[in-house]
């Protein structure tokens, strides 16, 4: 809240404030004339890990997909990392670097290997020789536990392993930041857990970490922050132990309600 | 975990939802975002605009402008700067209905109109039901009693007679429904497990479907007299259908072995288990999933049965193509071939364009869920 | 007790059964025909005309509208054959060519983001695809036929000329250089290839991108023009004259062959459109959306996510429509343009041996539709994406 003042500067990067990796500042965005994100306001500490949840449609998705600009917003200012998110695209360009994404649907590439999947933005981004990049590969797959699936397709891998192969992948480029597009929800109960195990790691190990997910356990271990969206605004936002002992507002008590009964 | 107060935090904010500041919505939005939204794409539609400029008016004025749309005389055509429409207005008889008499073409008429309509309401899935299998069993009977005469007091026409719009439509009906069978048998065919049946059912296959359907029809119309003895003669109308039918179950038959192969093994172990026989498994339980699995594929290879009844003009029948162009070795009004050409052109457009249309919406209501 | 052998035990005996319908099958087939078989040697004996391929060696005497090869009334069949074969090779191949090319334009621009080439392509593609490709033949024919007589041709200065006797275009005059050229323009594909890899391979290797699209374009341009140059230069051209009521020199595309080019590259290029766009569609907007996150150029995405993945599901019906095209030139029939069918249909006409003649075609048919399936099977295994 301190830093409310210096942030009204349109454009500067915010280097005084090198502690909040990502600021959201009054953004909104419209689907045509469909008002989806309103009036978002919210700053991610480094290091620090926000959970966020909300019914279908609550526009969670789109929200975190504007921080790398994978959804435009059009008013509002989002900063990730020091740099301000405009149409400019070497900004983008610079911004896709510092973010890494894992997605629903892991969106592997089935044409190629596992490890062709991991090299191929190292390579063809960022000119690292190939040798060097497998190494690293090799490295992140003994982290996410999957070594001996290297060489094998995405299409022989389950959906768990496919997964980890696709947090590996975003972790390639040393992200600053790991946005988390709800990552178990495609997957079989059995594998949900292998991968909220690798995203548990990650954690501890000190990432910047945003997850869109509905998996409570999980937050509660974790999250520094748990925000709750619904009908695109952000409904209320506090400290996991306040969030789930003593939620403030009706409408986030009806969704624990829903959610914790499982 | 140990944690120092965390810097991240949120603001929850209620504001009512607001239109957007820059519209989204409206006419210079689109144009924007469709035709201008960047610098290839606007240079594009300039020189897509400026194509359009220099072509439309010209082709208007021959279309339309100075088109000659009705007159006998073929001489006010050439004077004319424009298309000559009167062609059709002349011929249009012999190319709706080829060399039947021209009092019976009612009888034509007729049999269009009843063809036309047993198809359109086919298409609605609400009237499908035993009554329309009797509908069609007697369109058929009716269509054949037009076309051939001899009772009810009508003239006699045989076969040699038929032509334009009414055999066209006539040939693809009989190609479709006399086909769809033989698919079926020669999909199960190649499946079978006795492999005399699989060899014969394969062989056909890939040989009718590995050459073109103008030898096809060659060898039904103009071989098979060789084959038979002299006495026995077949219609030649008869021998081209056969020619279509054979040619068409080939490929139908690959799409609906298709069908088949997509049906799980659970099925066929469920009907052995329950004591059905291979028939009583294949026509109640494996074939209504199969051909409704198949069905957009099938509607393709129906689209391109009706185009290839032109092919029968090549062996010397009157559809609707043969019959143009046996019209237009008139010497008066060769040089307005081109019209006579579009009209026909137009009118396949419009059968072929719209029973396209048709099948995307099956396929559509196949992919949402809808049963069919 | 030992079981009995009854009739009524056989007939439920599966195996039995399956047996029984086979040999029914067996005796059907070959008792048909052996009688189709009989009827047509009676036939044939009725008009005294003996079985077998001997006729091939026979003296045609018949003249072939257009010929890549030399042929005189005085050769043998076996030599129209040949000659027949050539003209629906050089037909569809040249229709293929042309078909891909368009095709893949059209369904790129299908797919294009600006609304008025959208509709242009998706206007092309209902228009050709919804319209049988005899009477597109016959339409294009008719209006060649109703071109100018030679003498007032449409010309573009000296070098092309256009009339109701066809296309006539001025040609180099035959010089070794041009074949130097020929073989020069290949190695430059190749080298251009190679390159292009070894590029590729060091980028990986080193992380060093060297730029070669220039180079490469300037070979395949370049290369070829040297050769030309070492070979001596020429710059004689068969320059086609008006004489007399016909046009003289140059080479010329006759109206049969220009109709059915059009006919064949116009109709399949509407279906290659749609195979191309569905193609590229059937790249998940996922996979694009990792690319991208990650930080992929477009060029990287085209050539190494869409490109690949598309052109698996592109090549199959693609090809299945090129063995389509190439039975289609059949249509030529009905224009008058000599290739295999009608050219079958003329000899068969003058000897007699229809059976034979029927043979001959139908194998000729089926060796092409088989070979490019075979082509195709083969890159379908290599490329195949590996699945659990």
């Amino acid at each position: 809240m301190d830093s409310a003042n210096s942030n009204d500067r349109a454009g500067a990067p915010m280097a005084d404030n090198y502690d909040e990796i990502v600021q959201f500042r009054g953004v909104n965005k419209w689907f045509g004339d469909f008002h989806v994100l309103r009036d978002i306001n919210m700053v991610v500490g480094r290091g620090e890990k926000v959970v966020v949840c909300g019914p279908s449609g609550s526009g969670k998705s789109t929200m975190i997909r504007c921080i790398n600009r994978l959804e435009e917003h059009q008013e509002g200012t989002i900063v990730v990392d020091g740099t301000e998110l405009t149409d400019d695209a070497r900004k983008i360009e610079s911004v896709r670097r510092r973010v890494g994404m894992v997605f629903q649907n892991f969106n592997l590439f089935p044409h190629l290997s596992v490890m062709a999947n991991l090299t191929m933005a190292p390579v063809y981004v960022h000119g690292i020789p190939e040798q060097e990049a497998e190494k690293q590969a090799m490295e992140l797959l003994e982290r996410v536990k999957i070594p001996e699936q290297a060489w094998k397709y995405p299409g022989q891998l389950s959906g768990g392993q496919q997964q980890r192969v696709a947090i590996a992948r975003a972790l390639m480029l040393q992200p600053k930041v790991m946005l988390f597009d709800e990552p178990t929800s495609a997957l079989d109960p059995e594998m949900i857990n292998e991968v909220l195990d690798v995203m548990v790691e990650l954690a501890e190990a000190g990432m910047t970490m945003i997850v869109v997910t509905h998996e409570m356990g999980f937050a509660r271990k974790v999250a520094d922050l748990m925000v709750f969206m619904d009908a695109g605004e952000i409904v209320e936002a506090s400290p996991p132990d306040q969030f789930f002992e003593r939620p403030e507002n009706d409408r986030t008590r009806l969704f624990l309600s829903q959610i914790l009964t499982h | 975990m140990a944690r120092h107060a965390p810097v991240s935090h949120a603001i929850a904010v209620s504001s009512p939802r607001r239109r957007p500041p820059i519209p989204q919505t409206g006419i210079l939005v689109w144009l924007k975002a469709n035709l201008f939204n960047n610098a290839h794409n606007t240079l594009l539609t300039l020189l897509a605009a400026w194509a359009l400029f220099v072509t439309i008016p010209d082709a208007l004025r021959w279309m339309v402008l100075d088109a000659v749309w009705i007159t006998d005389d073929a001489k006010s055509c050439r004077a004319a700067a424009g298309a000559c429409w009167a062609v059709i207005a002349e011929k249009h008889r012999v190319m709706l209905f080829g060399t039947f008499p021209y009092d019976e073409h009612w009888r034509g008429v007729l049999v269009i109109a009843i063809v036309v309509g047993m198809a359109v309401v086919s298409a609605f899935r609400r009237f499908w039901s035993y009554w329309l299998f009797l509908g069609w069993l007697g369109a058929v009977i009716v269509v054949l009693v037009l076309q051939l005469g001899g009772i009810f007091g009508l003239a006699e026409t045989g076969t040699h007679e038929w032509g334009g719009l009414p055999l066209t439509l006539i040939m693809f009906v009989g190609t479709v429904v006399g086909g769809l069978p033989v698919a079926v048998f020669l999909a199960l065919g190649r499946r079978s497990q006795l492999p005399v049946i699989k060899a014969l059912c394969v062989g056909t296959i890939e040989i009718i479907r590995g050459v073109p359907l103008i030898t096809v029809l060659f060898m039904a119309s103009l071989m098979f007299p060789l084959f038979v003895p002299e006495e026995l003669t077949i219609d030649k109308v008869l021998r081209a259908q056969i020619g279509m039918i054979l040619f068409f179950g080939a490929y139908a038959a690959e799409i609906i072995r298709g069908g088949l192969q997509a049906i799980p093994r659970g099925q066929y172990e469920a009907a052995d288990a329950a004591g059905l026989g291979y028939w009583q498994t294949t026509g109640r339980i494996i074939l209504p999933q199969a051909m409704r699995i198949v069905i957009p594929a099938l509607m393709n290879d129906i689209i391109r049965a009706f185009k290839n009844t032109t092919f029968v003009s090549i062996i010397g029948l009157f559809d609707v193509l043969g019959a143009t162009s046996a019209a237009l070795q008139d010497p008066l009004w060769v040089l307005y071939a081109p019209e006579a050409y579009m009209f026909i052109f137009v009118l396949y457009f419009c059968f072929c364009f719209s029973m396209s249309k048709y099948s995307e919406r099956v396929e559509r209501d196949l992919a949402t869920g809808r049963n069919y | 007790m030992r079981p009995r052998l009854t009739l009524d035990g056989l007939w439920h005996n599966l195996g039995f059964r399956g047996l029984l319908y086979q040999a029914v099958v067996i005796v059907l087939v070959i008792g048909t025909a052996a009688y189709m078989v009989g009827n047509a040697q009676e036939a044939m004996q009725k008009r005294g005309i003996a079985t077998g391929f001997g006729f091939l060696d026979a003296e045609a005497a018949f003249a072939i509208g257009e010929s890549l090869i030399d042929f005189r009334p005085s050769d043998t069949f076996l030599r129209a054959y040949v000659v027949a074969v050539l003209n629906t090779l050089k037909v569809s191949a040249l229709s293929v060519v042309g078909a891909t090319v368009l095709g893949g334009l059209i369904g790129v621009a299908r797919l294009s983001s600006n609304w008025l080439i959208a509709r242009f392509a998706s206007l092309y593609i209902e228009v050709f695809r919804n319209t049988p490709q005899l009477v597109q033949i016959i339409f294009w024919y008719t209006l060649v036929t109703l071109l100018p007589h030679p003498r007032q041709a449409l010309s573009l200065h000296d070098w092309a000329f256009l009339s109701n006797r066809g296309l006539v275009l001025a040609w180099p005059v035959a010089h070794g250089a041009y074949v130097w050229a020929a073989f020069a323009a290949v190695a430059a594909c190749v080298a251009a290839y190679g390159i292009a890899r070894w590029v590729d391979h060091r980028r990986r290797r080193t992380g060093q991108a060297i730029p070669v699209f220039w180079l490469n374009a300037g070979l395949v341009a370049g290369l070829p023009v040297v050769a030309w140059l070492i070979g001596g230069a020429p710059n004689e051209f068969d320059v086609p004259k008006l004489q007399g009521f016909n046009i003289v020199g140059g080479v010329t595309m006759s109206p049969e062959f220009l109709a059915l080019l059009l006919g064949l590259s116009l109709y399949i290029a509407a279906f290659i459109a749609e195979i191309v766009r569905s193609g590229i569609q059937s790249v998940s907007r996922g996979q694009i959306e990792a690319a991208k996150a990650v930080g992929l150029g477009r060029v990287d995405l085209y050539l190494k996510v869409i490109l690949p993945q598309a052109l698996r599901v592109i090549v199959p019906p693609a090809t299945a429509q090129y063995v389509s095209l190439t039975k289609n030139s059949s249509l030529g029939v009905a224009i008058g343009y000599p290739e295999l069918f009608s050219v079958n249909n003329t000899i068969v006409t003058l000897s007699g041996h229809t059976i034979e003649c029927i043979g001959i075609m139908m194998a000729v048919y089926l060796s092409i539709a088989f070979s490019i399936a075979a082509v195709m099977n083969v890159y379908n295994k290599a490329v195949q994406i590996k699945e659990r």
